[in-house]
């Protein structure tokens, strides 16, 4: 089980995050919950080994892992097809990318350079690539920020579909979305 | 098509106000006209010597020219990598960028013989040319989509071609039309002075010689289109050559 053990992070004097632990339940959709400026997402950071905690442990974190980031981290040169294969290299065929893309709405656009898109087909990209790579645990950073509500309720549901199995912690601060997708909760608090 | 129209209506003035201005000027050897200038190019186009000429003058400018983009790049790229390979080159890069081509010439005289000079002082200008360009482009690689490869670990050829490549292809393109161009004007004013047989840059020199300006501008504009042209093939290659690699 991933399990986050007093983890302390401060950027000078502010402290980020203080002692937090958790054992994040495996196979299952954990949200991180909290106002703005919490942690959540240096929380996020450090347990994908982009950020050095000043002090804590985490054990079971060295799986694969895969990521929807807080911006959608796309190359905007390349096509979206190009942006999915970056990370999945040819394990999925054209037509399997196609099908992806066409269950979140996005039919058509695999050819399309990235930088022409609108930012919610960016944001549906960046799932679909998340979810399409190759991991054990999946870290989703408001994941559905910018999309409306019609999209995001079949993203969610496609977010729930394939990542069924895999641990995932998900940062949000919307109650709603936390209800609708999260298995567990935590809280950050300021 | 509008855009070629552009470019077309701005040469044609240039073509229409120098025509003028030899006119007025009325004498062959302060300044000849276009046509005169076509006509005399014509001629020598047709020539075996001419092409003798361009062939050894592109082949060592634009071996010179290669040979500093190949060092030029890998300069910045083990810069980016390791600082001490900048500390290091920084003051060579920054001295080389303002030494004037005359000086290298010169110097390159004592080391060299003047059939070769045109390949080491055309290396000699695009080396720091590249290099700069080329540090800041990757000092401006974007670090999240750095961190982004990281947590998919990306293989290291994919994450060149796909995460790095379309990055610096913009640096990488301006620093070459800036090198060739560049390359082109150091390599025959090198050639003038170490006057190298059967160059382009004796052919100048000849002219002058004998106040033959019809010569000097009939061979000036054919380096003037050999430029544009080595330039055009050369970006035209590497669009290419990004593309199939992006494909991979």
């Amino acid at each position: 089980m991933p399990e986050a053990l007093n983890i302390c992070k401060s950027y000078g004097d502010k402290i980020v995050l203080d002692n937090f632990s958790y054992n994040f339940a495996e196979g299952k959709i954990t949200a991180v919950v909290g106002q703005s400026g919490c942690g959540k997402t240096t929380l996020l950071s450090i347990l994908m080994g982009l950020t050095q905690a000043d002090s804590g442990k985490l054990i079971g974190f060295d799986k694969p892992i895969s990521a929807v980031f807080q911006e959608d981290r796309l190359c905007e040169n390349l096509t979206v097809s190009a942006n999915i294969r970056l990370v999945t290299g040819k394990r999925y065929t054209k037509a399997d990318i196609e099908n992806e893309l066409c269950k979140v709405g996005l039919d058509g656009c695999a050819g399309k350079p990235v930088r022409e898109l609108s930012g919610g087909m960016k944001r549906r990209t960046a799932i679909v690539r998340a979810m399409l790579a190759q991991s054990e645990i999946l870290f989703l950073d408001e994941p559905f920020k910018g999309l409306d509500s019609e999209t995001k309720q079949s993203v969610i549901e496609y977010v729930r579909e394939k990542s069924a199995g895999k641990t995932v912690i998900f940062v949000t601060h919307d109650r709603e979305e936390c209800e609708m997708l999260a298995e567990d909760m935590v809280e950050l608090s300021l | 098509m509008k855009k070629a129209l552009t470019i077309a209506a701005g040469i044609v003035f240039w073509l229409i106000v120098w025509q003028i201005v030899a006119v007025a000027v009325n004498s062959d050897i302060l300044l000849v006209s276009p046509l005169d200038v076509i006509k005399r190019l014509c001629e020598l186009v047709i020539t075996a010597d001419f092409w003798f000429s361009i062939l050894f003058s592109a082949g060592r400018i634009m071996l010179g020219f290669f040979l500093g983009l190949v060092t030029g790049t890998a300069i910045a790229v083990l810069s980016g990598k390791f600082r001490i390979v900048r500390v290091i080159f920084s003051p060579l890069i920054s001295v080389m960028k303002s030494i004037p081509v005359a000086s290298f010439t010169i110097l390159a005289l004592f080391w060299i013989n003047s059939e070769n000079l045109s390949v080491l002082v055309t290396f000699l200008i695009c080396t720091p040319i590249v290099c700069s360009n080329m540090q800041a482009g990757i000092d401006s690689l974007d670090v999240k989509l750095e961190e982004m490869s990281r947590v998919f670990k990306i293989p290291a050829w994919r994450r060149f071609s796909g995460v790095y490549l379309s990055q610096l292809m913009p640096y990488f393109r301006s620093a070459s039309a800036l090198a060739i161009g560049l390359s082109w004007k150091s390599g025959a004013a090198a050639e003038v002075i170490g006057i190298p047989d059967g160059s382009i840059g004796e052919k100048l020199f000849m002219s002058k010689i004998y106040l033959e300006t019809a010569d000097l501008f009939a061979w000036t504009t054919a380096v003037i289109l050999l430029s544009l042209l080595c330039e055009k093939l050369f970006l035209l290659i590497i669009g290419i050559l990004q593309k199939k690699i992006e494909r991979m």
